[in-house]
C-alpha cells in the first residue's frame, strides 16, 4: 500500500477501533455516565456545552499564545545577550536553570498569591515554563556558527552586528524553531497546571476550571469534553510549530528537507 | 608583497607549530606550500591572512600596506552560509563591506559566470556538488578582486576529475589576473601543476625545507600534466620531499 495513505490511514483505523470498542463496552455493561461517559455521550456534551467550553477554550488559548510569544521574545533576547558577552551568561544561566527545575506546581500558589490578577499570573506560570527549551536551544543555536565562517567574517573586517544579523542568527534559527516547538506544548501544560493550582472559578475561567469543576459536579462527559479540547490545542499548537519550521526552513536545512 | 621574517607560532599548548620562517613573497607569484599534515602549512597560511598572530618574527607588507586589506582566503571545506543562494554568499564580501545589495549581486553573478556557475545563481548550497561549492567559495574570495588570494588544502576533498579540471580553472584565473596565490597542498602533482614557485615544508617544528621551482616555459608544453618535464619535477619536489621528511 502507499506509504502516505498508509500513514494516515493506520493510526485512523486505531482510533475508530478504540473508540467503538469503547463506546461498544460502555453500553453492553450499563456502565453509568458518572463513571465513564462513551464516546458519543461526550460528543453530544462537546456540542452541547459549546458555548461555555468555547470561553474557555478562548481563556485558555488566550494565555498560552502570550505566554508563549513572551517566551520566544525573552529567550530570543536573553539568548543573544548570552552570545554577545561570556560574563552575563555565566552570570544569569544557572538561575534560568533553577526557574526550570524548579516545579511549576510549587511556585504556582507564591505566584498567584504575589500577581493581583489571576491572569497575570497564569501568564507568568506558562511563561516561566515555556521559557527555558527557548533561552538554552537558542543559546547553543548562537554559539554553533561554522568556525571557519566565524574567521571569513573577521577577514573581511565585520563588525559585530554583522556576525550577529548575518551568521549567529541565521545559525541559531533551526535551534530556536525547536525550542519554540518544545515550547509550544509546554506553554499549555503551564497554563492548565497553573489553573488547577489557583482553582478560581468565574466567567474567565479556562478548560483547566471546567474539568475541576465538571468534576466536582459529577459531569464526567463534560470533563471529558473539556479534555478533548485540551487535547487538540495541543495538538494544533505541535502541528502549527512543525509547519512554521518547516515553511523557514524547507530551503535550506536537512531537518525540513522532507514533508513534516 | 608580503615579507615573512623569523616567523613563529607557540600555542598556548607550547606546541611549535612552525618556526624560523624567512619567506618573500612577489606579486603576481603562484607559491604552493608543501608538506606533509602537522607541518604547519595552514598556521602558516592564516598567519599570511591576519586571522592568528606569529608569536614571534613579523609579516610585513612593505611595498603594499593596501594588500593586508585585500585577501581572498579558500577553506579546505566550500563553507558556505546554508541558508543562503550561491549569489548571495558570493555577495557576502562586497556586502559587509558596504556596498550596495543590487550592486553586490550584479558583481557575485558575474563572478559566478566566471567560475563557471552562470544560471546556478539561486540555488542553496545543498542542492550543488562538492565541486560546485568549491567554485562558489573561489567566486567568494574572488568578488572583491583581492591582491592576495589564499587556498588551504581546497581541493582536498574532491574527486580527481573534479580537482583536475578545477586545478586547470584555478590556474586560468590566474594567468588571467595575475593575483599572488599561496596555495597549501600536500599532493605533489598538485603543486607541481599548479605553482611556480613550490616551498616543501617538514614538520616538528613546522619549517620550510627547500625551495623548487617549475618555469614557465615548462608549464607551457601541451597537456603539461602527462609531459616528460612534468613527471621530472614530480620526482625533484618527491625527493626534497623524501628527504625533508628523512
Amino acid at each position: 500500500m502507499n506509504p502516505r495513505v498508509l500513514k494516515w490511514l493506520a493510526p485512523l483505523v486505531v482510533g475508530v477501533l478504540f473508540l467503538g470498542g469503547w463506546e461498544w463496552m460502555v453500553r453492553a455493561r450499563e456502565i453509568p455516565h458518572f463513571i465513564l461517559p462513551g464516546p458519543w455521550l461526550i460528543a453530544q456534551t462537546l456540542v452541547r456545552d459549546w458555548h461555555t467550553l468555547s470561553g474557555s477554550l478562548w481563556i485558555t488559548l488566550q494565555i498560552t499564545f502570550s505566554a508563549l510569544a513572551a517566551a520566544a521574545i525573552l529567550g530570543l533576547v536573553l539568548a543573544i545577550l548570552f552570545a554577545q558577552s561570556r560574563v552575563i551568561e555565566m552570570s544569569l544561566f544557572p538561575y534560568a536553570v533553577i526557574l526550570q527545575v524548579t516545579p511549576i506546581v510549587a511556585i504556582a500558589p507564591l505566584i498567584i498569591i504575589w500577581a493581583d490578577n489571576v491572569l497575570l499570573a497564569l501568564l507568568i506560570c506558562a511563561w516561566i515554563v515555556a521559557f527555558f527549551p527557548i533561552l538554552s536551544n537558542t543559546t547553543v543555536g548562537l554559539n554553533s556558527a561554522d568556525r571557519n565562517l566565524v574567521d571569513l567574517f573577521r577577514l573581511y573586517g565585520a563588525s559585530r552586528w554583522q556576525v550577529l544579523m548575518r551568521l549567529r542568527l541565521p545559525t541559531a534559527m533551526p535551534f530556536f524553531l525547536a525550542g519554540l516547538r518544545i515550547s509550544g506544548g509546554l506553554a499549555l501544560i503551564g497554563a492548565i497546571v497553573a489553573e488547577f493550582v489557583a482553582g478560581t472559578g468565574g466567567r474567565e475561567s479556562g478548560l483547566a476550571y471546567r474539568i475541576l469543576e465538571a468534576g466536582y459536579q459529577l459531569q464526567i462527559a463534560r470533563m471529558f469534553a473539556a479534555l478533548v479540547l485540551v487535547s487538540a490545542t495541543g495538538i494544533a499548537i505541535f502541528a502549527a510549530m512543525s509547519w512554521l519550521s518547516h515553511m523557514l526552513l524547507r530551503r535550506w536545512h536537512e531537518s525540513a528537507g522532507e514533508q513534516p | 608583497m608580503a615579507t615573512l621574517s623569523g616567523v613563529a607560532k607557540r600555542y598556548g599548548t607550547g606546541t611549535l607549530a612552525v618556526e624560523g620562517v624567512d619567506l618573500a613573497l612577489a606579486r603576481g607569484d603562484f607559491l604552493a606550500l608543501l608538506g606533509p599534515s602537522g607541518c604547519g602549512k595552514s598556521t602558516l597560511l592564516r598567519m599570511i591572512a591576519g586571522l592568528i598572530d606569529p608569536s614571534e618574527g613579523s609579516i610585513a607588507f612593505p611595498a603594499d600596506a593596501a594588500a593586508r586589506k585585500s585577501i581572498g582566503f579558500v577553506f579546505q571545506e566550500p563553507t558556505l552560509m546554508p541558508w543562503a543562494t550561491a549569489v548571495r554568499n558570493v555577495a557576502l564580501p562586497l556586502e559587509l563591506a558596504g556596498t550596495p545589495r543590487r550592486e553586490a549581486a550584479l558583481r557575485a553573478t558575474d563572478m559566478l559566470a566566471r567560475v563557471g556557475l552562470a544560471g546556478f545563481e539561486n540555488a542553496y548550497p545543498r542542492a550543488l556538488s562538492g565541486g560546485m561549492k568549491m567554485r562558489v567559495s573561489i567566486a567568494r574570495a574572488l568578488v572583491t578582486k583581492p591582491r592576495l588570494l589564499l587556498l588551504d588544502e581546497p581541493f582536498a576533498a574532491l574527486d580527481e576529475i573534479t580537482r583536475f579540471k578545477l586545478n586547470q580553472d584555478l590556474l586560468q584565473l590566474w594567468q588571467a589576473e595575475r593575483f599572488t596565490v599561496v596555495f597549501v597542498t600536500h599532493s605533489v602533482f598538485e603543486s607541481v601543476f599548479l605553482a611556480e614557485r613550490i616551498v616543501v615544508m617538514a614538520p616538528r617544528p613546522g619549517r620550510i625545507v627547500t625551495e623548487l621551482a617549475v618555469p614557465a616555459e615548462d608549464r607551457a608544453t601541451p597537456e603539461f600534466r602527462t609531459s616528460a618535464p612534468y613527471a621530472a619535477h614530480c620526482r625533484e619536489v618527491s625527493h626534497a620531499l623524501e628527504s625533508a621528511m628523512a
